[in-house]
This record gives structure tokens, C-alpha cells and sequence, in this order.
């Protein structure tokens, strides 16, 4: 009888929405590439790719069709298994994080209300966490798998490097947390619908919080695993066609995974100040939304490109003293302060 | 020591501050330094659209010119190959025979003349040596090819087109015409 009870339309509705996110995600992705060319071209007084298509629009297709016809080699000896499994784990885990991001508030559609969200769970940033440390998988995997040492050196680099800015990652956002009193990502912006956006409350945890996910993302100024003049290429120095290409792939992913989540958790996610609250009509409100949520997450893939294109990378040990003698340090201070002013509020800013 | 110029500074050892021990400020400073570059104005020329032009004097592949009757004004004297430092230019001469007056302006002329390219440095020497101002340096240089064979351009290469036969081909030669 169960049959019966299961809700069809929601199937189907959850279905249509979770190909639109991932082909959307793999099309913004793939447009960071082509982006992250013309920024850094930009940067450096050049014109960047212009040659395929109009302002070289198609240049991202012609990258993918190139590393698509590229000869597949895979080493002698290698581990066969995980040396295919890496470039998938790295893709799967940068792809499953959008499940929990609310891209909209809700669309009524058929007399139906379908939220813009694909799961909106109470733990989502415990989720979110939880999928960007398995990340850290298809690195070590890939670079154990290649069977060489600078693969090696350079996953554990990796990993090192993942796990010590995920500790100050998470205690930034803890302080964060103690404000909403929420872990669903729904709640935190609807919390931000019509007042002040959480970065109001929380720049000094913003900060770390954005040093940390660039970290995460192997971007410059800590793409050590990536680093060519001492590790050749990195992690994926053995990999060539589409196995590379998931990897170089997933790295933009995560970045416009992260992005989006600094948006939604600091930003007000679709929230567009003075405009949400006053529009009656939900399906206008949702696409005004997934419009500033997207402008804020573009606005933050710039400024990732922009520090890319700035600042030379760091040097292993600074990179760790930042990591455990800064950020923690100043995650755990903001942790206390936000705690004083919390109790202090719940006092009636009485002593 | 006397310091030469006011320019020196003295190299800062002290240990960093916490805030400089952040990076923040620092890398802000070099964000803006990056951004104002957005407004800069690009060096890039688009090259096929867009030409450099090149300089009056420029010394590119060589023309054997003609007269404005469209003889050749080739002696094949052999001043220029005796000029040439890399003695890339090779003739032959022969003597004009009755009934090419038209075609030679002198009764001595090149039946053959070769100059390869890839030994030829364009130092426009030759041009300097002709007393017929018969070789000239043009404004293009020599196309690229696969084969070493084709670098050595023969006379029908070379010669400029008739202006009586061809005006056409003279004008384009000359860059006075778009090549269509």
C-alpha cells in the first residue's frame, strides 16, 4: 500500500530540479574556466582567449573536446581501481555538496509549491562539511594511486593542508551558528530575509572563513598540492584526458560550490535587500533570488580569480603557521566574543 | 660607505607584527594594485586582423625591377652578389640577341638569377651596390615553407610585374592596390 502514499509529483519534481543544479553547476564550471582566463588576462594587461567564437565564448568547449580526444594513459603500476576512482570521488563529492544550497525561496507551479532547494535537511552545514572532507579523498587517492612520488607528496600535502583548515573553517563558523541556532542552510537565510545579512555580525568569522575555503579549494595563495616548481604538476601529474579533466573540473566546482555557500551563510543567500520581503508574487521573488544569488556568487568566484592573479603562493610552513597559529587562534577569540555579546543580549545588555 | 643615490632603503629585519603575520593588508594592497590594471590600456595588437606597421627603412624580400617600359633593368654585372656577405645571390649572364629590346633594357642581361633566402640576412647591401638600381629591398618578408628547396627564389620570383602587361599585378606589388 505504500505505493499508494508515495508522492509521485515530488519524485519527479526533486528529479527535474537535481538535473537542473548538477548541468547548471557543470556549466558554470565550466564557464569559470574560460572566466579564470579572461580575469587573469585582464589582470595582466593582455586580451586573454579570444579566438574561439564570438570574444572566445566557445573556448570552454573547445578545452572540453580537446581533453575529451586526448589519449587515456594509465600507468604501469599503478593501482588500476583507485587510480579511475580518484578523479570520480573528486568529482562526486564537489558535485554532491549543492544538494542542500537553497537556490530560491519556492516556485508555484501546477497549484504545487516546489522549494528552490533539493533537500532542505537540519544538518546541512554538518552535510556540506561532511561532503567537502571527502574531497580530500580523490586528492590522496588519486595522488596515492598515480604510484609516483611527487603524486604522493603532493596529496599528502593535500590532505594536510584540507584537514588542518577544516578545524579553523568549522570554529568559524560555530560563532556563526550560535547566532542562527540553526544548521539548515533554509532557516540561516530566511533568518537574513529582511534585516541585517550575518557578515554585519560575523566579518572577523567571514574572513576566516573565506581564507579557509580558498584552502579547501586548492586555490592560490594554497594550491601547494598543485605547486610545479618543487612537485611537477601535483596530485594529478599522471592523469591525461577526461580523468585530468574531472580534476582540473572539480576544483572550479568547488569553488562555485563555496562561493555559494558563503553567500547563502553570510550574504543572505537569494535575499536582495528592501526587495524580497516587499514581492507577493513567489515565482518573480524566486527568479529574483536565483538572480542575486547568482551575482553574489559571481562577485565571489571574481574575487577568488582576483586573489589568484595577485599573490604568489605560500611557502608550506607559512601556510601551516597560518592555518594553526592565526586563523585558530582568532576562530576561537571570535567563538568567545560572539558568546559574551550573545549572553549579554539575552541579559538585556546588562552586566 | 657613501651611499651613491637616495634610493637605498635599509632592509626591515624586525620580526613581524601579528596583523602582518595575517597577510591582510598586504594582499589588499596588491589587490588594488592588480584591479587598477583592469583599466589599463592593453599592448596587444589582434594580429591577424590587426598589422604592425613596419618601419620606412625596412629591409624585406628583394624585387628585380623594371623600367617604366617594362624592361629589366638587370646588367647581371655581379656587383651585388660581390657585395652579398652571405653570398646568397648566384647569376648568369647572357647578351640580349636581336628583337629583345624589349624585354632588356641593356645588351647584357640575367638569364638566370637565384638568391636564397635562407642564407640572405637582408642587410641591403645589394641594393647598395647596384649601379642600375636594379634590386631593391621590399616591405614584405619571405613566407614560410616546408621545403628548403623553395627558399632559393629564382628570377620569375623575384621580378616585379611588367607594368605594360600587368598594371594590375605592378599596383598590388607596389601596395598601392588591396590583394583580393
Amino acid at each position: 500500500m505504500t505505493v499508494l502514499v508515495f508522492d509521485w509529483f515530488l519524485f519527479i519534481e526533486k528529479l527535474i530540479l537535481i538535473a537542473i543544479i548538477i548541468f547548471a553547476s557543470l556549466g558554470i564550471a565550466l564557464y569559470t574556466t574560460f572566466a579564470e582566463r579572461k580575469v587573469a588576462a585582464i589582470l595582466q594587461d593582455r586580451p586573454g582567449p579570444n579566438r574561439a567564437g564570438p570574444f572566445g565564448l566557445l573556448q570552454p568547449l573547445a578545452d572540453g573536446l580537446k581533453l575529451f580526444t586526448k589519449e587515456e594513459i594509465i600507468p604501469n603500476h599503478s593501482n588500476k581501481v583507485l587510480f579511475i576512482l580518484g578523479p570520480g570521488l573528486a568529482m562526486t563529492a564537489a558535485l554532491m555538496t549543492c544538494a542542500v544550497i537553497p537556490w530560491g525561496d519556492k516556485v508555484v507551479m501546477f497549484g504545487r509549491e516546489i522549494q528552490l532547494q533539493i533537500a532542505d535537511i537540519n544538518i546541512g552545514i554538518l552535510y556540506v562539511f561532511a561532503v567537502v572532507s571527502m574531497g580530500v579523498y580523490g586528492v590522496m587517492i588519486g595522488g596515492w594511486a598515480s604510484n609516483n612520488k611527487f603524486s604522493l607528496m603532493a596529496a599528502l600535502r593535500g590532505a594536510s593542508q584540507a584537514i588542518s583548515y577544516e578545524l579553523a573553517m568549522g570554529l568559524s563558523l560555530i560563532a556563526l551558528l550560535m547566532l542562527t541556532g540553526s544548521l539548515s542552510l533554509k532557516s540561516i537565510v530566511t533568518q537574513q530575509v529582511g534585516t541585517f545579512w550575518n557578515i554585519v555580525y560575523q566579518p572577523l568569522g567571514f574572513i576566516i572563513f573565506f581564507v579557509c575555503a580558498m584552502a579547501e579549494c586548492n586555490r592560490t595563495p594554497f594550491d601547494l598540492p598543485e605547486a610545479e616548481n618543487e612537485l611537477n604538476f601535483g596530485y594529478h601529474q599522471e592523469y591525461s584526458s577526461m580523468k585530468l579533466g574531472f580534476y582540473l573540473f572539480s576544483e572550479y566546482i568547488n569553488m562555485f560550490i563555496s562561493s555559494t555557500i558563503m553567500a547563502t551563510m553570510f550574504f543572505g543567500g537569494y535575499d536582495v535587500p528592501f526587495v524580497t520581503s516587499h514581492l507577493t508574487n513567489p515565482n518573480i521573488a524566486a527568479i529574483v533570488g536565483i538572480v542575486a544569488l547568482m551575482i553574489k556568487v559571481v562577485i565571489f568566484i571574481f574575487v577568488f580569480m582576483w586573489i589568484r592573479w595577485t599573490i604568489p603562493r605560500f611557502r608550506y610552513d607559512q601556510l601551516m603557521n597560518l592555518g594553526w597559529k592565526k586563523l585558530i587562534p582568532l576562530a576561537l577569540a571570535n567563538i568567545f566574543v560572539t558568546g559574551f555579546f550573545i549572553l549579554l543580549k539575552e541579559n538585556h545588555w546588562r552586566f | 660607505m657613501q651611499l651613491l643615490t637616495s634610493r637605498a632603503k635599509k632592509v626591515d629585519r624586525a620580526p613581524m607584527s601579528f596583523l602582518e603575520q595575517i597577510y591582510l593588508w598586504n594582499i589588499i594592497k596588491g589587490m588594488i594594485i592588480t584591479f587598477s590594471h583592469i583599466f589599463k590600456k592593453q599592448p596587444t595588437i589582434r594580429y591577424p586582423e590587426e598589422k604592425r606597421a613596419f618601419s620606412p627603412v625596412f629591409r624585406g624580400l628583394h624585387v628585380l625591377n623594371r623600367d617604366e617600359e617594362g624592361r629589366e633593368k638587370c646588367t647581371a654585372c655581379g656587383l651585388c652578389a660581390v657585395a652579398c656577405p652571405a653570398e646568397a645571390i648566384t647569376m648568369e649572364a647572357a647578351e640580349r640577341e636581336e628583337g629583345e629590346e624589349k624585354l632588356y633594357r641593356e645588351e647584357k642581361y640575367a638569364a638566370s638569377y637565384e638568391i636564397n633566402m635562407l642564407r640572405c640576412i637582408f642587410c641591403g647591401l645589394c641594393e647598395e651596390a647596384c649601379p642600375k638600381d636594379a634590386i631593391y629591398l621590399s616591405e614584405t618578408f619571405t613566407p614560410a615553407d616546408f621545403n628548403r628547396k623553395n627558399f632559393i627564389y629564382k628570377k620569375q620570383d623575384l621580378l616585379i610585374p611588367n607594368p605594360i602587361e600587368n598594371p594590375k599585378g605592378l599596383a598590388i606589388a607596389k601596395g598601392q592596390e588591396e590583394l583580393v
